[in-house]
């Protein structure tokens, strides 16, 4: 019962959405970008998206400046 | 010996074919790098002009201010290699059409400047675009800490970030740190052409 968030084990909860773990994490950053089992979901997915059990999630940030 | 490896080389990159999206600070030096390595085609996409205050990190000339990002890296380039097809767009990206100009390339080097325009494209790459590759990069500003720049493989996406940087409206941008993480860019879309192996 436990996924995996940029290389740390988290514990995994039941109907957790993407955005909701966001908040848990304290990834405070607007725009990011999420993989989940190497699979990218959209921003707009974020409020629906349920985490499942034994993922691994990547979330990197995207900062201004090129 | 050397030669050989060179011509294998060249050969390779030669039919290569690169798209970059903005030609600012890190589009115009990811721009000269490949040009200078050998890629055979480039695709620029950016719809602004040159401007003074770019001179500091960018790659243009005091003569070229004023003029089109677009045409000015080509004349760049021209001057280094007579030999590459370029192709340019002078026009921003829109968002719902983000893809329209890289559907023909083997990368894509994401070289904006906004985050929301990032994010954006290597969204509509990714979901539009399954098969392409496209090399991002964030965390640009400052100066020093070059350690702290990692390359993360997200499946086709490839992103080149220093983290702990702060967005370009809240520090300074300066050539080192912008051409280390351009470069950085270049050389990873050499590692996707070439492999780990020659």
């Amino acid at each position: 019962m436990s996924i995996i968030v940029n290389g740390q084990k988290k514990k995994w909860l039941k109907n957790e959405t993407i955005k909701e773990l966001l908040k848990r994490m304290h990834y405070s950053f607007p725009l990011v970008v999420v993989k989940i089992n190497d699979k990218l979901v959209h921003r707009k997915e974020f409020s629906e998206f349920k985490i499942p059990d034994k993922s691994e999630i990547k979330v990197i940030h995207m900062i201004s400046g090129g | 010996m050397l030669d050989a490896k060179y011509k294998k080389i060249n050969e390779k990159l030669k039919k290569t074919s690169i798209g970059i999206a903005g030609l600012g600070g890190l589009g115009s030096n990811v721009a000269i790098s490949l040009a200078r390595a050998g890629i055979g085609r480039l695709v620029l996409v950016d719809f602004d002009i040159v401007e003074k205050t770019n001179l500091n990190r960018q790659y243009y000339f005091l003569d070229q201010v004023g003029k089109k990002k677009t045409l000015s890296t080509k004349e760049n380039i021209r001057r280094v290699n007579p030999t590459i097809d370029i192709q340019t767009f002078d026009e921003k990206l829109i968002k719902g059409q983000m893809e329209k100009r890289f559907t023909d390339v083997d990368i894509v080097i994401e070289a904006l400047d906004n985050a929301v325009t990032k994010t954006n494209l290597i969204e509509e790459i990714l979901t539009k675009l399954p098969n392409k590759k496209i090399i991002s990069a964030s965390g640009v500003s400052g100066y020093g800490n070059s350690d702290r720049i990692k390359t993360s493989k997200l499946g086709n996406l490839f992103l080149c970030h220093d983290e702990e940087a702060l967005s370009s409206e809240k520090d300074v941008l300066t050539a080192p740190k912008v051409a280390l993480i351009a470069n950085w860019q270049a050389n990873i879309a050499l590692e996707l052409i070439l492999g780990d192996k020659l």
